[in-house]
């Protein structure tokens, strides 16, 4: 499929390099390490969504024989967060959502650690919550943050002074206003997703350890070691040459264990206790409640549209109900703001995204950074239109769908839109045309499909490192700190570096997970790290090469243009050969330690390559209007199209067929890009059936795998199938772009798309459940 | 109070004094250090933890540490013998049925169990004995497809 035979690797579906470590159990996770001489940490959570701390007695708790520490807010009040400082790791003053850690405990058990806290008396004084981001825009209401204008904040966010907003994003283009007077239709309608839990099988868990000589090393379960580091040395002032963050294997990450979170309380308690690991483990309850969550949403859409069904206005409202915190949260505002539009070409809209605080749980990046949220209402708004023109679901993309040489509604030109090859191909693959079998008067079947774009939405200036070193024998240590959160990262950059140099990727051995021993990396987050991390590789494996290659002309007597490299896996081994005179040939570990000349002496030295990359030409937007020629690094595009059965006696929707095709670019790994994007819409599939946090005066009310449904291999569709339209990233490592967000975004609203498709109820809010339906197939009837 | 149990784990035998109120999985882990079983939920639900006891795949967070005697236990690092991994564990890596690898362990085990029990399930009693492990990361499908190949490869035999 995606191999041309350019290439020797690259495409190619080579096993995970971390497939045997994995199947065999010797993978080490976070929680992985025990240590002698552990204390166990637990914490005191609030039970109200808004309250004054009056008072906190710690005095039973600290008599407990084997309590080591206790501490609460006032042990440090120093304010962090990625790109907001609003948030403190143990609360100060005011609690401001249920499950918020107020104090902290480390002992010599766990069972300890839990009978003190239950010994800990906290008296609160209740304020009122705010419990919708409807009610946090009031004029009244209650400030959750009332020092708001005073924090720390990075200049791309526009917190709204003695508001509850924390950030405002705008976007303007063209002239909206006079658009939607000359449209022959607008359609406006509402949306709601609500929070939802990204659910890894690993809970968050971290130990800390702080040696005599105030060294800190913490080993925890994060996609980012790097910010990981960063945050904890602003935090709590330590310099980032004595903080070492470790985390070899991440079980799952989705975005939440992209900030900092559970460091900043087992840090602290270790700092009390010098030489003794402090290590604190997340239960599923604490992962529900304490982890990041997805913010729910409302959106409001007005689409303006031509009789021959082209968009030509368009004005998105979007607000978040950030939660109690949104240090992180703002960053996903801002890239609602930016993608409003969805992938398609609209001259004239404006876009107003509202970060809101509210008594809610913290929310956080979960897969798909806003798109999977403001995707369920742009594209059910896309049918809604298209039904209200007469015309096909089908007929409106294929007229609207971005296209190479398209202008974005950040004023960026595409220079490459994989977007009408994916439509065409779902249409084809899924037999959109053909009617769907419904031999069950009792079970209705039909189609759906929608597509969706995500961009990264990171700083423009953001960089990544990697180091190649060759041994001695002609294997390889390549280095980077790109996060193996499952994606299959350690595979694709391997094939990267093996592509470069023209060796077998199994004598690479890929090194990350440390920030003591593995240079530079920004975060794994975004889909960037094929990209990011991909370039940075790519550049380091080239550096070394050239290195040979300045070694090999002296070697074997040619100028470089003439030498090239030759895999030989017989010999398990790569040579370096001249053109032409093929015979003169030395094996490529010749240049290991530099090369030794005929009188004995030695150039040279020890076969390095190093790599360094940042995102060229990306500009910082215009902050009134959001435009840029180059805002982002690239956009991926895709279409899903499915086909769900109705039952209409129990409301049950069973998804039959979920089919894929995006643009991520050239394809790094068949299987893993596969595997990407099929696990991505079985993702999707959950939160547009099941997936919900119910929560009641603030409390989640469903914190476990048994209230909260995930899918199951019973609700794997029986065809799910993944397809590619490879348009290739001009800057790009081999013409990569970014997959695993992009892949879950247009699933949910194709569900929603096909279940309207199949009953003709419209629903605007997310999970449909059996319930929703049967519900309204009774007002149908009546 | 602490009780001295005797038991097998990968055909090792084992005597350990445990405590009443610790788990099979808190024995494993923190005790014997085989820390390829992993603790998900702790109550059950997830099935990362899944051991094989005595040829039945059990969640080893549900058992007590003093149930643990006279049984014979397998878990994940007990597959691979000689250094050879099994048909299943191959199947796995070769169908590129796993990402971030936490639960993997526990599909292993609740894969070997049923083909240890019944050698040809259909697809559907293969569903049936995964659907008590969770995986946030594959989307099930190739995870599926890996224990059908192992199955159809025996049938070749």
């Amino acid at each position: 499929m995606t191999n041309d035979g350019k290439y020797t690797c690259i495409g190619q579906g080579i096993p995970r390099v971390d497939g045997i470590a994995k199947v065999t159990g010797e993978a080490k996770y976070a929680g992985d390490y025990y240590f002698p001489r552990t204390l166990f940490a637990q914490v005191v959570r609030s039970p109200y969504p808004h309250a004054k701390i009056k008072s906190i007695n710690i005095k039973e708790a600290e008599k407990l024989p084997g309590v080591k520490s206790i501490i609460t807010g006032d042990y440090y009040k120093k304010r962090g967060g990625l790109y907001l400082a609003d948030k403190n790791f143990l609360a100060v003053d005011t609690v401001k959502y249920v499950g918020e850690a107020v104090v902290a405990v480390c002992a010599e058990t766990i069972e300890i650690a839990e009978e003190a806290c239950s010994l800990i008396k906290v008296d609160y004084e209740e304020l009122t919550p705010v419990l919708s981001p409807q009610d946090a825009m009031k004029k009244d209401a209650p400030l959750i943050h009332p020092d708001l204008h005073t924090y720390k904040v990075a200049p791309i966010f526009h917190p709204v002074p003695h508001t509850n907003i924390s950030h405002h994003h705008v976007l303007r283009k063209g002239d909206v206003e006079k658009a939607f007077k000359e449209a022959y239709k607008v359609v406006e309608h509402e949306y709601h997703v609500p929070h939802v839990q990204h659910s890894p099988i690993e809970t968050h868990v971290a130990t800390a350890k702080f040696d005599a000589n105030g060294s800190l090393t913490v080993w925890a379960s994060c996609q980012s070691p790097y910010a990981v580091r960063q945050s904890l040395s602003d935090s709590f002032d330590i310099p980032l040459n004595k903080v070492r963050v470790i985390s070899e294997f991440v079980g799952g990450g989705f975005g939440s264990k992209a900030g900092t979170t559970i460091e900043g309380i087992v840090i602290p308690l270790a700092k009390l206790n010098p030489g003794r690991p402090v290590r604190l483990m997340y239960s599923r309850e604490d992962e529900f409640e304490n982890a990041y969550v997805r913010q729910g949403m409302y959106a409001k859409i007005k689409t303006g549209v031509t009789k021959e069904g082209k968009i030509i206005a368009e004005h998105n409202e979007f607000l978040w109900d950030g939660g109690a915190y949104t240090e992180y949260g703002v960053n996903i505002v801002k890239a609602a703001g930016f993608a409003g539009s969805g992938p398609y070409n609209i001259p004239n809209i404006s876009t107003d995204s509202y970060c809101l605080y509210t008594n809610h749980p913290v929310g956080g990046p979960y897969r798909g950074f806003g798109m999977c949220e403001i995707h369920f209402a742009i594209e059910q708004n896309l049918d809604e239109v298209a039904k209200d023109l007469g015309i096909s679901p089908i007929e409106i993309r294929r007229r609207n769908g971005l296209r190479a040489k398209d202008e974005t509604s950040t004023g960026e030109v595409m220079n490459v839109s994989g977007y009408q090859a994916c439509l065409e191909t779902v249409l084809q693959k899924l037999e959109y045309d053909k009617p769907c079998e419904n031999n069950n008067k009792n079970k209705i079947r039909a189609k759906g499909i929608a597509a969706g774009w995500k961009s990264p939405s990171m700083p423009t200036d953001v960089a990544s490192a990697s180091i190649i070193r060759m041994n001695e024998d002609g294997t390889f240590y390549l280095q980077t700190s790109a996060e193996e959160i499952g994606q299959g990262s350690n595979t694709a950059l391997t094939q990267i570096a093996a592509e470069v140099l023209n060796v077998n990727p199994n004598l690479i051995t890929l090194t990350s997970g440390d920030t003591t021993m593995n240079p530079y990396e920004w975060q794994t987050v975004a889909s960037r790290t094929t990209y990011c991390a991909g370039n940075a590789v790519k550049l380091a494996a080239e550096d070394l090469k050239e290195k040979i290659l300045h070694l090999a002309e002296i070697k074997l007597g040619c100028g470089k243009k003439d030498i090239f490299f030759e895999r030989d896996d017989k010999n398990n081994t790569t040579f370096v050969v001249q053109k032409y005179h093929e015979e003169n040939r030395v094996p490529i570990n010749t240049f290991a330690l530099g090369l030794t000349l005929p009188d004995g002496s030695g150039m040279g030295g020890p076969a390095i390559g190093v790599g360094r990359f940042v995102v060229p030409n990306n500009m910082a937007y215009n902050p009134v209007d959001s435009q840029s020629p180059k805002p982002v690094a690239f956009w991926t595009i895709g279409v899903t199209g499915c086909e769900v059965e109705v039952d209409l006696q129990t409301g049950h929707v069973k998804v039959l067929k979920m089919i894929s095709c995006f643009d991520p670019g050239k394809v790094i790994n068949e299987a893993l890009y596969n595997a990407q994007v099929e696990g991505a819409m079985v993702q999707a599939l959950g939160t547009a059936l099941w997936e919900e946090l119910i929560l009641k005066n603030g409390k989640i009310m469903n914190k476990s795998f048994v209230d909260y449904k995930i899918p199951t291999a019973d609700d794997c569709p029986d065809v799910l199938e993944s397809y590619v339209a490879e348009f290739e990233e001009e800057t790009g490592p081999f013409g990569a772009r970014g997959i695993g967000e992009p892949a879950m975004v247009p699933g949910a609203p194709a569900i929603a798309n096909a279940i309207y498709n199949a009953i003709g109820v419209r629903f605007t809010k997310m999970p449909i459940t059996a319930c929703d339906i049967l519900e309204a197939l009774k007002k149908q009837k009546t | 109070m602490e009780y001295k149990i005797n038991f097998y784990v990968n055909d090792e035998p084992i005597s350990l004094v445990v405590k009443p109120n610790h788990t099979a999985l808190r024995v494993l882990r923190e005790q014997l250090d085989l820390t390829g079983s992993k603790e998900g939920c702790s109550a059950g639900e997830c099935g990362a933890c899944t051991i094989i006891v005595d040829n039945k795949p059990m969640n080893a967070c549900l058992i007590l540490a003093p149930e643990l005697d006279g049984v014979h236990i397998t878990t994940v690092e007990g597959l691979s013998k000689d250094g050879k991994l099994t048909p299943l564990q191959e199947s796995f890596i070769s169908h590129a049925a796993l990402q971030c690898g936490y639960c993997t362990p526990g599909f292993l085990m609740s894969a070997t169990a049923l083909l240890n029990e019944n050698p040809k399930p259909s697809r559907e009693e293969i569903v049936d004995a995964i659907s008590g492990n969770l995986c946030r990361c594959t989307g099930y499908k190739r995870i599926i497809e890996a224990i059908e190949d192992v199955v159809n490869s025996k049938e070749g035999r």
